[in-house]
């Protein structure tokens, strides 16, 4: 059962074929066996999880059951969840204990999901490899010298590698959507404000969504079913309508207009890479697509501007971790001074602290409006032109990611050349829209992601789509070495 | 030389509403320290910030008060430093694009006349929490209850000349904001607080000076005593050829000076940037409209009134609008007796005295505003004397009913009944041959002040409850 999705599993749940202890118990069995290769779990609590089953079970039993009920699920560290530690990967954190869920937690926990474990992440969900954590970086289930990609990393690998049958994420410049693609599973970013970011530790706040990781798209749509939903706690949290996100998944193709963004298709993108996307591009084609070449004429300020409104939040956002209330503090405090300094030294990693210090410097007397204004206003001009472009196509589509995954370290001493992993999704957290990655192919016998981009709110178009071609391909069904290194 | 004092303050005015302006927790004063602060007040992480409906809403009702023009979309900013009692480590705060822009007020000085002062701009932003130095050995500690208190931040325009503005200012705010109810404006539990601005020129210069600003000053007292040490100060350094430095200081009242902070205390870039866990606060028309129509009669308004429909000096009707609790009070003393200056004179004399000997405020009041014109109806129609009148009112005072009851119960009612007086008044003069017969033989002047005599007698034998008028009367044509 560890290969069936959420979907199946839900069928079997429901059928009696197997108990979610019988699941839980599978899984978390994996996990002890397993994860020493992947690194992809900061926390297991095994009792938890076979209690929560248990009371799955009674639930089934009692036919009260909803579509996840029963389901065990690993969850990002990065969402708090009540009595069990929540690191956000960083020594900051190493010691805390939320007393209360995530809004996210809470939702899945209601629905009767079972919490697997928290997965590994890039510290404070900055980074594009994992390899900030400082839980040591998780590996990519593909090949094991390779990174899972970041900030997601554990969730995507622990989903790759069958240690559960889907898990969460968070994306604030393309952590749900890059590991997805390294890790040859299916990852949606839903659009701003459609997932509450209540107990979703912050990185940058007008950024950071949450949004499920999953082997299919049809599992997507059941997670976000749950995931989905205005809450009165996040202010930035959507009123918007949930839809029900599985309802559309049949439509047919036919007459979908797909914008290809010369900018996605140019320099920097690894010609392996475009090749497996154009012929997943082939078979949406063949499956009733239109495809159109479209212009994102302001693509070329993307990484700057998020490279200067993403660390400005993050540089405040992290302000409150001082060594006064919570987390880490720093052995016998001189003075207030030597509180702050050494908690904060001691207690964030080097690309946390790099980003705070590009952020601090954006937002200072006399550099605001030459760098955080102005990156505002490019923003906007980036927003604006997805928003002209949705006029004449459906969806976007392109590349995840400029390649397959890289080998852990290949980039230790080049954050720029991080950063240039991320050009392809930074513009969607930009613009607040919603973006997937999906299966679309093996290069040097490692998963290729195509990335499909909606209008706000069209997340039940883009899993719509991604469905229909998940039926047409098989590359989603296909597992690192099944039967070998995994089983 | 001459030097004139430009003075501006800004005042942090706690809002009187039920929870935080970001969170839940309650805002009442004087809770066991962190037992009013929640997730979101520690800044746990992954907690956000949920705007106060209510904050908004006395935001523009005390904009609406001053007259000013309301942002219809205003932004709160971060505003960030690291202090312990700062749990985020910035502080949501308007800069920008406040809710309240320019307006202003009217306030009275104690000569009796008015000045217009100009109300730069207003925001809304949270409080910080305290810390606490005291009892921890060398440690501090932080109390968090506080933390997230709205506050609307008043800055003034320069306007303000001398220590006596300064404080009409503040008493004028105070006033204004207890009428809109949006604040209980207790200086001694900080929801009132106090930064000044100050600078000096040379009389009839219109260049500004250099400023200092004091920080944190708390009770119209100390306003006053800072400003006026602070000019002193700064016109010394002039006066001997110096320049001030433009600083923040503290006033200290123990030694009544004013000195700089430690720089450290000082911070100088906060990084404002527009907070994005809130989305901008978009306010329409039919909102302010509505507000609009909730808005009570203003100070102002009702001193000019008071002054005007009562015939009362701007003295007395400022001291009858100073709160609204008093000025209603005084509406229904009025209503129920017909007598405004009577009314005036023993809300001011006989009530706001007893309020002070006894330490009390009118909420607390024992006697009710109708009650006590109930009490001057009786003094109008004859019924009881000036002096037994406030003998009745101690009564009522001591909560034995309405003057008619204590009247009646005491037996206080006035004898105007004519064959009742002459009754005492032959008693009298039986029992005062002698004065009887000097009063015959005197001359004028002589007989009025025997007739004084007469009258003391009279009102002796009746217990002080003989109508003086009639028994003046009677006794004329007795003596005859």
């Amino acid at each position: 059962m560890h290969n069936h999705t959420v979907s199946q599993l839900s069928q079997g749940l429901r059928e009696g074929s197997y108990s979610s202890v019988e699941v839980t118990r599978n899984y978390l069995e994996r996990i002890a066996r397993l994860d020493e290769r992947y690194n992809a779990f900061i926390s297991v609590d095994e009792t938890a999880a076979l209690a929560a089953a248990e009371a799955a079970d009674a639930r089934i039993a009692g036919g009260d059951a909803a579509p996840l009920t029963g389901i065990p699920l690993a969850h990002k560290d990065i969402f708090c969840t009540k009595g069990m530690k929540t690191s956000c990967g960083s020594r900051m954190l190493d010691n805390f204990v939320p007393p209360y869920d995530a809004t996210v937690i809470e939702r899945f926990r209601s629905a009767g999901s079972i919490i697997l474990g928290k997965t590994n992440m890039d510290e404070f969900a900055m980074g594009s490899s994992n390899e900030s954590s400082y839980y040591g970086a998780a590996r990519n289930p593909w090949n094991t010298g390779c990174v899972p990609g970041g900030s997601s990393g554990g969730s995507a690998a622990a989903v790759a590698a069958l240690l559960a049958p889907a898990a969460t994420g968070t994306d604030t410049g393309g952590s749900i959507r890059q590991p997805a693609a390294f890790c040859g599973i299916t990852g949606l970013k839903p659009t701003y404000g459609r997932v509450s970011r209540l107990g979703m530790i912050a990185f940058a706040s007008s950024l950071d969504q949450g949004g499920p990781m999953a082997r299919t798209a049809e599992d997507c749509a059941l997670m976000l079913n749950t995931m989905a939903g205005h809450d009165p706690r996040d202010s930035t949290s959507s009123d918007v309508p949930v839809e029900d996100y599985t309802a559309g998944l049949e439509k047919s193709l036919e007459g979908l207009r797909i914008g290809l963004p010369d900018a996605y298709f140019g320099e920097g993108l690894d010609s392996a890479t475009g090749e497996c996307i154009h012929l997943a591009l082939k078979e949406l084609e063949a499956l009733g697509a239109t495809l159109t070449a479209v212009s994102l004429p302001h693509s070329e300020l993307t990484i700057p501007t998020y490279y200067i409104v993403a660390p400005a939040e993050a540089s405040t956002n992290l302000s409150r971790y001082d060594g006064v209330r919570y987390g880490h503090r720093c052995a016998d405090p001189a003075d207030l001074h030597d509180l702050y300094t050494r908690t904060r030294e001691e207690g964030f990693g080097d690309e946390v602290k790099r980003r705070i210090l590009i952020g601090t410097y954006a937002l200072s007397a006399g550099y605001y409006d030459a760098y955080y204004k102005k990156a505002q206003q490019a923003r906007r001009l980036i927003r604006q032109d997805f928003l002209d472009c949705f006029q004449s196509v459906d969806i976007i589509a392109g590349p995840t990611t400029p390649g397959p995954a890289f080998a852990l370290g290949a980039k230790d001493n080049d954050p720029v050349s991080m950063y240039l992993e991320d050009v392809y999704t930074l513009a969607v957290n930009l613009a607040g829209l919603p973006g997937m990655s999906l299966p679309a192919g093996f290069v040097q016998d490692k998963p290729i992601g195509l990335q499909l981009i909606g209008p706000h709110f069209g997340e039940g178009r883009l899993l719509n789509v991604a469905h229909r071609f998940q039926q047409a391909t098989d590359w989603h069904t296909r597992t690192p070495g099944v039967g070998e290194h995994v089983a | 030389m001459n030097w004139e004092s430009v003075i501006g303050l800004e005042v942090h005015l706690q809002l009187a509403t039920r929870s935080k302006i970001f969170s839940g927790s309650a805002t009442t004063f004087g809770a066991e320290p962190n037992t009013q602060a929640s997730a979101v007040d520690l800044a746990m992480p992954g907690m956000l910030p949920v705007l106060n409906a209510e904050a908004v809403h006395y935001a523009v009702k005390f904009g609406l008060g001053i007259g000013a023009k309301i942002g219809k979309r205003s932004i709160f900013d971060r505003k960030n430093y690291f202090y312990p009692d700062s749990p985020k480590g910035y502080q949501i705060s308007q800069f920008e694009a406040p809710i309240v822009g320019e307006g202003s007020f009217e306030i009275s000085l104690p000569d009796g006349s008015t000045r217009s002062i100009g109300i730069t701009r207003a925001h809304l932003e949270e409080d910080a929490g305290k810390s606490l130095h005291e009892d921890y050995h060398g440690q501090s500690g932080i109390d968090l209850n506080r933390a997230g208190t709205p506050l609307l931040e008043i800055v003034s325009e320069p306007d303000i000349r001398d220590a006596t503005e300064a404080v009409a200012y503040l008493k004028a705010l105070h006033s204004l904001v207890t009428y809109l109810e949006i604040s209980d404006g207790n200086m001694a539990e900080g929801s009132m607080r106090c930064d000044i601005n100050i600078s000096l020129r040379p009389q009839g210069s219109s260049t500004l000076g250099t400023r200092a600003e004091i920080k944190n000053v708390n009770s119209f007292r100390f306003v006053e005593k800072a400003i006026q040490h602070e000019i002193e100060r700064q016109s010394d350094i002039l006066e001997d050829g110096g320049t001030i430095v433009q600083e923040t200081r503290l006033y200290d009242a123990q030694r009544d000076e004013t000195r700089p902070m430690r720089s450290k205390e000082v911070a100088n870039d906060y990084r404002y940037f527009p907070e994005p866990d809130l989305l901008p606060v978009v306010i329409d028309d039919a909102y302010i409209l509505d507000i609009q129509h909730t808005l009570p009669e203003l100070p102002t308004t009702k001193r000019h009134r008071f002054a005007e429909a009562y015939g009362l000096s701007n003295y007395d009707a400022s001291v009858l609008t100073d709160s609204r609790p008093l000025a209603d009070y005084f509406e229904v003393v009025v209503a129920t007796c017909n007598d405004a200056k009577i009314a005036a004179n023993w809300v001011q004399v006989e009530l706001l005295g007893q309020l002070n000997r006894e330490q009390t405020s009118l909420a607390q009041c024992p006697v009710p505003a109708a009650d006590l014109g109930g009490l001057i109806t009786r003094i109008l129609d004859g019924s009881i004397s000036g002096k037994i009148a406030k003998q009745v009112f101690e009564a009522m005072w001591q909560g034995e009913g309405s003057a008619d009851a204590v009247i009646e119960a005491r037996g206080l009612k006035q004898v105007s009944d004519s064959g009742a007086l002459e009754g005492i008044i032959a008693e009298v003069i039986a029992g005062h041959p002698e004065q009887v017969q000097q009063f015959l033989e005197a001359d004028e002047d002589r007989r009025k002040k025997l007739t004084g005599f007469f009258v003391g007698q009279v009102m002796k034998a009746s217990k002080g409850q003989a109508n003086p008028q009639m028994v003046n009367a009677l006794l004329a044509e007795k003596l005859a």
